[in-house]
């Protein structure tokens, strides 16, 4: 069974919320649709259960195309944001539910509910309403009711956001468990990139309806395409600084900063495809920056303006006079606001991103 | 949750104290009319009023049974008919209303149409008037359509003028429903019907009883359309009420009163057992989940 989409549009009046978007899910494949609120990414998910109609393009499931079908004829099973528990039965019922339609038997509904239960440790509150539950309890319901069906995927709408940060913690950990033994392809729709970063089998970075990137978590991270999905994943946020090229010679290249401080930086071979002049961002990561006390070849030197401890390392802001560069180090490093400390980006670590956003890098 | 108890303890007496003065004010004439009921003609018109009197059940055997003036001898009123009439006219009218406002309801919250803002407000607009300026033209087309002085004429405005009412207000209670359920509802293999019936409509009983209760009372005090449009046969008790005022003996208030108080009875019951849905569809949506 796979999830495929083609060219997948849909437009609300003049607002096109998803716009063309191409994507296929495997067999087994965690795919997280990532990006920030109304970049279309539930849009998405509710075309391929079937609650919104697509403008345009077409909905595969398991290769036949479903366009045509309603939600309840794609047998996919979704968990809602809100849980969407029913709130008049009780969580036997809630479990029950969607089994009705498969003309089955009690005793084998009363079993697949036990079974269920057990998965997900559900036994003490079979019988209460949703109202009568913990958050927790509701989330696990909610992800027990879209199991207990054999459903051709799964989708899961925002499945962790309502949790507070232990009980996310948690769940995530059940959720990734359960779905492994599930192996059926499912799509998560989140704007918790560190939910997607663990979930996931492959994340697909979403921006005003179009995807951006469609990646490992590892890549996304490590190497992405362009300049939004380098801003976006990350946390702190990857430092993106404006430069101008000044020149290179295959390995090196030198920049100049605004306010006239330079850097020399080992890039990418591709840098050498720009002509001298080329106004390009570069991209560093917090915990890549080095700091020293001594002038550093090829460095600039800031002054720190804000230190930041965050237990088992210390974040802080760097400023060379306009840019403010965000670093993170281990908690022993002596730092305090004021010094003055040099930078250089390390081999390696720097994304350079030319004017049309994209990134520049051998594949 | 501890703390906000003693809190509200702690300021119970004196706003008990304040609630119980104006409760005892608005109160005051429902009181005074019931005890009217009870009281003889002169213990009725008494100066000074008189609080203490032996009372009398002379005043509701009258309004049933009351002695000819030509004869003498005891003959049954119609007001039996008139409250049945009440009962069904406003039951009837009431309870249409609130089905065929419910489906626009639910249409109108969740497929909203292409001006859907404006069709809302066209069907507000018929509440916006006072009902007597459109009393002419509706006294013409009963009487044209033969529907004057039937059941189903009067029951058939009524239901008219509950339905934009009924509208509005059951919308704001399926809007304020979380439609993540319904989208559960339809993945999980129901149908568009079993959608509505099965999850929507239990969520919002509180909220229709309440609405339900509104509507009624409106429809049962209602006297204009029902003095033109209604017949002998169909007259409401409202209309009957004003019929025994003046007439040959005067104004008999213990009469009126003991009326009123009949009158009284089908509505407190109704509101009395639908207390709980009232309270908790009157604050529908005020406080969010």
């Amino acid at each position: 069974m796979t999830i495929e989409l083609r060219q997948l549009t849909k437009r609300f009046g003049t607002l096109t919320a998803v716009d063309a978007i191409d994507l296929n899910v495997g067999d087994g494949e965690v795919l997280c649709l990532l990006g920030p609120s109304g970049c279309g990414k539930t849009t998405t998910l509710r075309m391929i259960a079937g609650l919104e109609l697509a403008s345009e393009g077409d909905v595969l499931l398991g290769g036949t195309k479903v366009n045509n079908r309603t939600a309840r004829e794609r047998n996919v099973a979704m968990s809602f944001q809100f849980y969407a528990l029913y709130p008049s039965l009780t969580v036997a019922e809630n479990l029950a539910f969607p089994l009705h339609g498969e003309k089955l038997d009690k005793a084998e509904i009363a079993r697949r509910v036990a079974k269920i239960s057990e998965t997900l440790q559900l036994g003490g509150i079979l019988n209460r309403t949703p109202g009568q539950l913990a958050e927790g309890e509701k989330q696990r319901v909610a992800v027990g009711r879209s199991i207990i069906r054999d459903p051709s995927c799964f989708l899961f709408d925002e499945p962790l956001s309502r949790l507070d940060v232990q009980l996310r913690e948690e769940m995530r950990g059940e959720i990734k468990l359960v779905l492994q033994d599930l192996s059926k392809p499912t799509v998560i729709v989140t704007h918790d990139q560190l939910e997607a970063l663990t979930m996931a089998d492959r994340i697909a970075v979403m921006r005003d309806g179009r995807i951006e990137q469609v990646d490992t978590p590892h890549n996304v991270f490590q190497r992405p395409a362009n300049l939004f999905v380098a801003g976006f994943i990350g946390t702190p946020q990857m430092n993106l600084l404006p430069a101008t090229l000044t020149g290179s010679n295959g390995t090196t290249a030198d920049f100049a900063m605004t306010g006239g401080q330079t850097m020399t930086i080992e890039v990418d071979p591709r840098v050498s495809e720009l002509s001298p002049g080329a106004k390009v961002t570069l991209g560093i990561r917090p915990r890549n920056l080095e700091i020293s006390r001594e002038p550093i070849e090829g460095g600039i030197s800031t002054t720190i303006d804000i230190v930041e401890p965050m237990g088992a390392e210390t974040l802080a802001h760097l400023n060379d006079g306009h840019h403010d560069l965000r670093l993170v180090t281990d908690w022993r490093v002596p730092l305090a606001e004021g010094d003055r400390v040099h930078t250089r980006f390390p081999p390696g670590a720097t994304h350079i991103f030319t004017e049309d956003e994209q990134v520049l890098r051998t594949p | 949750m501890a703390r906000r108890n003693r809190e509200i303890g702690k300021a119970g007496w004196g706003y008990t104290a304040i609630t119980s003065v104006v409760g005892f004010i608005y109160f005051f004439p429902v009181f005074w009319i019931i005890l009217t009921a009870f009281k003889t003609r002169t213990d009725a018109l008494a100066t000074p009023p008189k609080l203490f009197f032996t009372p009398t059940l002379d005043n509701f055997t009258s309004v049933f049974y009351r002695a000819s003036i030509t004869t003498g001898t005891s003959q049954a009123t119609d007001m039996g008919l008139y409250f049945f009439n009440s009962i069904f006219i406003a039951g009837t009218s009431v309870g249409l209303a609130l089905i065929v406002g419910t489906l626009a309801a639910y249409a109108f919250s969740r497929y909203p149409l292409r001006g859907n803002d404006t069709y809302l407000f066209i069907i507000l607009t018929t509440r916006m008037m006072p009902p007597i300026v459109v009393i002419i033209p509706i006294f013409l087309m009963f009487r044209l359509s033969g529907l004057a002085g039937s059941y189903w004429g009067i029951i058939l405005l009524y239901t008219a003028f509950n339905i934009p009412f009924s509208v509005w207000l059951v919308k704001s209670f399926f809007d304020e429903l979380n439609p993540e359920i319904e989208d559960a509802a339809r993945m999980d293999g129901a149908t568009e019907g079993r959608v509505f019936f099965r999850f929507c409509i239990p969520q919002i009983l509180a909220g229709l009883s309440a609405t339900f209760v509104f509507g009624l009372i409106l429809t049962w005090n209602e006297f204009l359309f029902a003095l033109l449009l209604t017949g002998v046969e169909t007259r409401t008790v409202p209309v009957a009420m004003a019929r025994t005022l003046g007439g040959e003996v005067g104004v008999d208030y213990g009469l009126l009163a003991a009326i009123v108080t009949l009158f009284l009875i089908p509505i407190f019951f109704v509101t009395f057992l639908l207390q709980n849905q009232l309270l908790r569809g009157v604050t529908f949506g005020t406080v969010k989940k």
